[in-house]
């Protein structure tokens, strides 16, 4: 492999890792941080057990999340000078806008809410953990705005001495169209995990049948939280793959390995063979208009086949090879379509559950909704896939090749030894992150604070 | 390009306020298991910096940020050249951030140890490595004219950048067990007075021997700078206030120690960010690695508005957790919920 495939798999591999533990840290804030407020404002001891018990849950989330997201930073100085070098003057910006106004209020809170309990008044204490979710949630903000411009780029001119973009618009970076549907589409994803891994835990402890009165309520909070999030993140979903269909017509054309030019065009729920070296691959049940639909937002929408925009590209930026892995991008948009389809109809069975007052007796709903905590982290996993596979080869589309992005100083080696080490500890660091998330989640209720003890301070 | 010069002001004020918040604290994870030998008393130590840490580690994000935003090829040419060093330290940080988390989760004496030794060693190559990095800005490594990096690993082991990185060290031991002692009682402050004594002379001689190896390494003529002059007089400062049992002035004056001797560094360094070892010719400076005008506008105005409200809400959070704690309120079983690890501290003595 080459220096550019072991820097790209390296991202791959270090983004991936990071964004397991993103979207449960966005989402369980939220969800503890409105544990805490029923608990504020009805003052019964199972909300405030609760938001202690969900809560370890989230900072262990947030301990790796924290020191992984450290690697994404420096790897664009690392890995990719060329790409920092290039683009430093638009791309820095939300990063730093990042640091200053979301991570410091981020950590800061989560410092005072997990030591602050018997320091803090009681309503300011509450202020300290919704802090911590707006930190999250607006750090989240500045990363997709510059993972949008890297999609679709805006606001810069290029600099004719340096032939380098600068920034001549911020406001231009946060109305990016890309920007508002692919942030929303992150957050209410961010929901969704967060929901389906409170929903997981509390229908272990439901099973075991302890504490019945106690998860009761959190598997009634986060089935009322799963099933509108993931209803508006298909809705946002679909609306954000019309609008990149826009501007990256082949991210939009691969997902359906769509070669030649249609109208109206169907969407294939399956397909035998594809890839980039195979232009008709067999389609498994074809659904007319669909593809026009969803990439158009018309019945008989045009879309454009790989080979047309591949040409089109070639006018306009030169010889080579601009289709990106088609395997990829066909399978991942369907992996995170489907099971958000299954996630959607186990939160729809819970729902019908709950309302006929069913739940904690339902032990068939119980085991599925305990292994279905893996479906968000395969969906947000294939999601990326998505959206960084399909803007391949470039790096900023239009603008930088990926290829042009890397380190010119950085040999092989080095990379790999990157690779190799932090493989190790990732793999260490979710072994202990798994043991820790379930021993916990298991641990018996009784064993968190009881009534008639006053709040005891999270201590390391 | 005044701009320019007020964000390379603004980054060595991230790196100052890096090193004196987390200074501490990693001084903390350094010495919290050679300090303290009971589980209680271990935990009073750790649980000096449990909520700050973390809030502290945002100014070193913020200052690759900022780097990254204002002078990019100085964040490309630093990282990509630099690239193990920037591994080890990546390591670092990874096992010392966990290991708060993780240390109290399992109640066994082994898996304590083990996240123990993590903490101390994650806090021990943080300093050293940043503190190579910011040593080999100044000192030079091979940069050819292409503002790439031109060398190998060995490039960075610098005589003055491997002191660099000594030097912080020492400080953060320093600074570290000047905080213990500063914010517990019994036993464990009258361990870390006594280290803090120790320490302190010997850290004199090495910021001495330091600024002057700065002062000849920029070669300037014979005019000491104010930061230099400023740092030994604080480190020794703080020896004698150690000595005299005053803490809380100690703590102020190592806080004044670790800022002027980071802020040496940038005072000898600008206007260049980053010296070449092969040609001065080849120097980045904050002329040729600067983001555009608009670029460096907008990141003024949004510091301008957010480092106040930044500053407000840590100084805030430093007042709730003024008070000492001790080891006898870490006696009962751990972890969060834990029954009995109530911490009732005691007013400031």
């Amino acid at each position: 492999m080459s220096q550019l495939d072991l820097a790209r798999l390296q991202f791959a591999m270090t983004s991936i890792y990071h964004f397991l533990f993103v979207p449960v840290t966005i989402g369980l804030s939220f969800l503890t941080a409105l544990l805490q407020t029923a608990w504020h404002r009805t003052d019964r001891p199972e909300f405030l057990r609760l938001t202690r018990f969900f809560g370890t849950l989230l900072v262990i989330n947030i301990a790796v999340g924290v020191v992984t997201g450290l690697v994404q930073e420096f790897q664009f100085g690392m890995d990719w000078s060329g790409y920092s070098r290039t683009v430093g003057d638009v791309f820095g910006a939300p990063l730093a806008m990042e640091g200053l106004g979301a991570f410091f209020l981020e950590s800061t809170f989560l410092g005072l809410w997990l030591f602050g309990w018997d320091k803090l008044p009681k309503r300011v204490h509450l202020g300290t953990i919704w802090a911590v979710a707006v930190g999250g949630a607006l750090s989240a903000a500045f990363i997709m705005a510059a993972n949008s411009w890297m999609q679709h780029p805006v606001g810069y001119t290029i600099n004719s001495s340096t032939g380098r973009p600068q920034l001549n618009d911020v406001w231009a970076l946060f109305t990016n169209p890309v920007f508002l549907r692919g942030y929303l589409h992150v957050l209410l994803a961010s929901l969704v995990t967060g929901a389906m891994v409170m929903l997981a835990v509390s229908a272990w402890q439901l099973r075991k049948g302890a504490d019945t009165e106690v998860f009761r309520l959190s598997a009634r909070l986060s089935l009322v939280v799963l099933v509108p999030a993931l209803l508006f993140a298909m809705l946002v979903g679909s609306e954000l793959g019309v609008t990149e269909g826009k501007y990256q017509p082949m991210k939009i054309a691969g997902a359906e390995a769509q070669w030649e030019t249609c109208q109206p065009c169907s969407f294939s729920v399956f397909q035998v063979g594809g890839g980039n070296n195979d232009q008709t691959p067999t389609k498994i049940i074809a659904i007319p208009h669909l593809l026009s639909l969803l990439a158009t937002n018309h019945w008989n929408g045009q879309v454009l086949g790989l080979n047309a925009v591949q040409s089109q590209y070639q006018q306009r930026y030169g010889p080579g090879e601009y289709v990106p892995d088609i395997f990829i991008q066909y399978w991942s948009m369907r992996v995170m379509a489907y099971l958000a389809t299954v996630a959607l109809l186990v939160g729809l069975w819970g729902l019908w559950l709950l309302r006929r007052k069913r739940l904690a007796e339902s032990p068939w709903f119980l085991r599925v909704a305990v292994w279905a905590v893996v479906l968000p982290f395969l969906i947000n996993t294939a999601g990326w896939l998505l959206t960084e596979n399909g803007r391949q080869p470039w790096i900023v589309q239009g603008i930088q090749l990926t290829r042009n992005g890397v380190s010119p100083s950085v040999s092989t080696t080095t990379v790999a030894i990157s690779i190799l080490v932090f493989f190790l500890l990732y793999a260490a660091l979710a072994v202990v992150a798994a043991v820790l998330m379930t021993r916990y989640a298991r641990k018996d209720a009784a064993e968190a604070p009881s009534d008639d003890q006053p709040v005891p301070a999270v201590t390391y | 390009m005044a701009l320019a010069v007020f964000w390379f002001i603004l980054i060595a004020v991230l790196w100052t306020g890096f090193f004196v918040l987390e200074g501490f604290d990693l001084g903390v994870g350094m010495l919290h298991a050679v300090l303290v030998r009971d589980e209680p008393g271990r935990r009073a130590v750790i649980n000096t910096i449990g909520p700050l840490w973390d809030g502290n580690e945002v100014w070193l994000i913020t200052a690759a940020a900022a780097m990254f935003a204002a002078f990019p090829a100085w964040y490309a040419t630093l990282l990509s050249g630099l690239y193990l060093a920037v591994v080890l330290l990546l390591v670092g940080l990874i096992i010392r951030g966990v290991s708060f988390e993780f240390r109290g989760k399992i109640d066994s004496v082994r898996w304590r140890r083990t996240w123990d030794v993590l903490l101390t060693a994650g806090s021990l190559i943080v300093p050293l490595v940043i503190g190579i990095a910011l040593g080999d800005l100044l000192h030079g490594v091979p940069i050819g004219s292409d503002q790439e990096f031109a060398g190998n690993f060995a490039d960075l082991f610098t005589g003055y950048g491997v002191f660099t990185g000594i030097t912080l060290v020492v400080l953060c031991v320093l600074h570290g067990a000047t905080f213990i002692a500063l914010k517990t009682t019994g036993g464990v402050r009258r361990r870390a007075g006594l280290l803090a004594r120790r320490a302190a002379p010997v850290a004199g001689l090495v910021v001495l021997a330091f600024v002057t190896w700065t002062h000849s390494t920029a070669g300037r003529g014979i005019l000491i700078n104010l930061a230099e002059l400023a740092a030994v007089v604080a480190v020794f400062a703080a020896a004698w206030l150690i000595a005299t049992g005053h803490e809380g002035w100690a703590f102020a004056a190592t806080t004044l120690a670790m800022a002027t001797t980071v802020v040496s560094i940038f005072v000898e360094l600008y206007p260049r960010v980053m010296v070449s070892s092969t040609n001065s010719a080849f120097d980045l400076t904050v002329h040729n690695t600067a983001s555009g005008d608009y670029a460096l506008k907008v990141m003024t105005v949004v510091a301008i508005v957010l480092l106040p409200v930044v500053l407000a809400y840590q100084s805030w959070t430093y007042h709730v957790f003024r008070l000492r704690l001790t080891a006898e309120h870490f006696q009962g079983p751990e972890g969060p919920g834990g029954s009995g690890a109530s911490v009732a501290p005691q007013p400031e003595a």
